[in-house]
């Protein structure tokens, strides 16, 4: 195709980014207008000035900061103790090559694969026992376990391919096992970690079966439970949800944008998941 | 030897505790739960495979996996076949003739949805989709309760579910087309091949174990479906989009029947690891 042909197909791609885009820019568009004006104008009009009392409004009315900072709290404790527990059965099954690692490879995957609902009654049930329901610790450690079971997939196969020199001259030099893992294994494959670390971050914030059933009080919980929950209620007018829709998106469209690159290029990778 | 492999051991030991503690502990005893009548409260009553055959005739139940069916091919089916036209379209045609930085920037305006959090997605587009002050009517110029009338909230759900999956395969499928060797392509552009044969011949079986990933992941993706199904309809209105992991969470935790809840979390994780081990052995033939 020449000439006008590819304009055309460019069009066409053109026209779907609009569309894929487009509930992002009303979201935008509305959350600054007043009650008034969108009950006059329709969520279609540009909106008259910056009208930000209504998202001050609902920042506060929800404690939004809090509900950030929880989020923040649980997605960071996740992703590093995730990583931390995928580096050592890494270690021990891509390294270590112990005895029936493909099995315990396997049922890692599957536990990762696993529906949350065969699991969460009996979780919900232990946890109000140990007397951790209701509380982030408790959402922190099943996450993490979750994170960690795709994790150890992931990098077992990495590791499986690291050099045995380097630790073959590590051990003559007198490095024990927790050394090598410690000064040699970690510091070289840093930057798969730090892909599985960012991965883990954004999976736990997006998370939300888990956070609704355990966290329950307003000051336990995740952005997403929050705005989800909230969206049922009767004192959420038109603009009222276009706010809370901007406050969630926000955050996430962030962290799109400064990891951008780790996660293009991580999410081949992460495609197994 | 088995001193070397031992001292491996105690690296798995941390993981090993937690894992029986989240893990198996809890899905035994939810198989278990599975077989009894139980509120969560009080001692569980033993009753076999009474929820099994109930589920059976449960119209209910059925109904939520027809839902799934659907699902599927709203998360997995017709974002893949998409996705293949576009990913090929921008790595193929676009990329060359416009360069590669408007073919990445139109894959990163496919890609948005996929960053924000489900819940979220479903929030911005309960409002977008609202009967009284939604934008979708005011732009269509229609009056229609999207969600709210039974005879269209699945296909509803069904159109967001596709916009939310899009990116994901066409970012997948645009990394998967760069180990593909040029040569292909100029060889049969000089034989003068149409980009369809180009698409039809080259493009899709070079990058057909991108494509089994992705219907693998997406197809699981959809049976578990949630989030959005929570904040979109809750299930109605009346069955019109249950789905299994909605129908055990409201047996869970809003009609206290543990022991039916169960057996449909039973249900669903083994239909995920037969779709799963499926996928694999398909997947291993082809190679």
């Amino acid at each position: 195709m020449r000439g006008p042909g590819r304009w055309a197909v460019l069009a066409a791609l053109a026209v779907l980014a609009v569309v894929m885009l487009f509930p992002f820019a009303l979201v935008a568009l509305n959350a600054v207008k007043s009650p008034a004006e969108y009950s006059t104008a329709g969520p279609l009009a540009l909106p008259d000035g910056l009208y930000l009392q209504g998202l001050a409004d609902f920042w506060n009315r929800v404690g939004f900061g809090g509900k950030l900072w929880n989020s923040f709290v649980i997605s960071g404790s996740v992703a590093v103790l995730a990583v931390v527990l995928s580096v050592l059965n890494a270690y021990a099954l891509g390294i270590g090559r112990v005895k029936g690692r493909l099995s315990i490879l396997v049922l890692f995957l599957v536990a990762n694969t696993l529906p949350q609902e065969a699991l969460a009654y009996p979780l919900y049930y232990l946890a109000k026992a140990v007397g951790l329901y209701d509380t982030q610790l408790a959402v922190i450690i099943v996450m993490t376990v979750i994170q960690a079971a795709f994790g150890t997939y992931l990098l077992s196969a990495v590791l499986g391919q690291f050099p045995k020199e380097i630790l073959e001259a590590a051990a003559i030099d007198g490095a024990g096992r927790l050394r090598a893992l410690w000064q040699i294994v970690v510091p070289i494959s840093r930057p798969t970690l730090n892909v599985l670390l960012i991965f883990f971050f954004i999976w736990t914030w997006n998370e939300f079966f888990l956070p609704l059933v355990f966290l329950i009080s307003n000051d336990t919980q995740t952005v997403p439970v929050a705005l989800a929950v909230l969206q049922g209620e009767k004192y959420m007018d038109a603009t009222m949800s276009s706010a809370s829709a901007l406050l969630g998106i926000v955050p996430a469209v962030a962290f799109f944008l400064i990891f951008q690159r780790t996660l293009t290029r991580g999410v081949t990778v992460g495609a197994i998941k | 030897m088995s001193v070397r492999t031992r001292g491996y051991w105690l690296y798995l030991v941390p993981s090993l505790v937690l894992f029986t503690a989240v893990i198996v502990v809890p899905f035994l005893m939810n198989v278990g739960a599975s077989f009894t009548r139980w509120s969560g409260v009080g001692t569980p009553r033993w009753i076999g495979f009474g929820n099994y055959a109930r589920l059976l005739e449960d119209e209910r139940f059925w109904q939520s996996f027809q839902h799934n069916v659907g699902l599927i091919v709203a998360m997995a089916v017709v974002p893949t076949a998409i996705g293949l036209v576009l990913a090929a379209a921008l790595f193929d045609y676009i990329g060359k003739r416009f360069g590669p930085r408007t073919a990445s920037a139109l894959r990163a305006a496919y890609y948005l949805p996929q960053v924000l959090p489900v819940a979220v997605a479903g929030v911005v587009w309960g409002w977008l989709l609202h009967p009284s002050y939604g934008a979708v009517n005011e732009i269509l110029g229609l009056d229609l309760d999207w969600l709210g009338d039974p005879d269209l909230a699945l296909a509803t759900v069904m159109a967001v579910m596709v916009w939310f999956q899009l990116g994901y395969p066409v970012v997948i499928f645009m990394a998967g087309l760069q180990r593909v060797d040029p040569a292909y392509y100029e060889a049969a552009e000089i034989d003068g091949a149409s980009w369809f044969r180009r698409f039809w011949h080259i493009t899709i079986p070079q990058i057909r174990p991108e494509i089994f990933v992705v219907l693998l992941t997406c197809t699981i993706a959809a049976l578990k479906v949630f989030g959005p199904i929570f904040v979109l309809t809750r299930g109605g209105p009346g069955n019109a989009t249950m789905v299994p992991s909605y129908f055990s969470y409201l047996n869970f935790f809003q009609k206290s029947n543990v022991g039916y809840g169960s057996a449909i979390a039973t249900v669903l994780a083994l239909i995920i690891i037969v779709v799963t081990f499926l996928f694999l052995r398909v997947q291993e033939r082809e190679q």
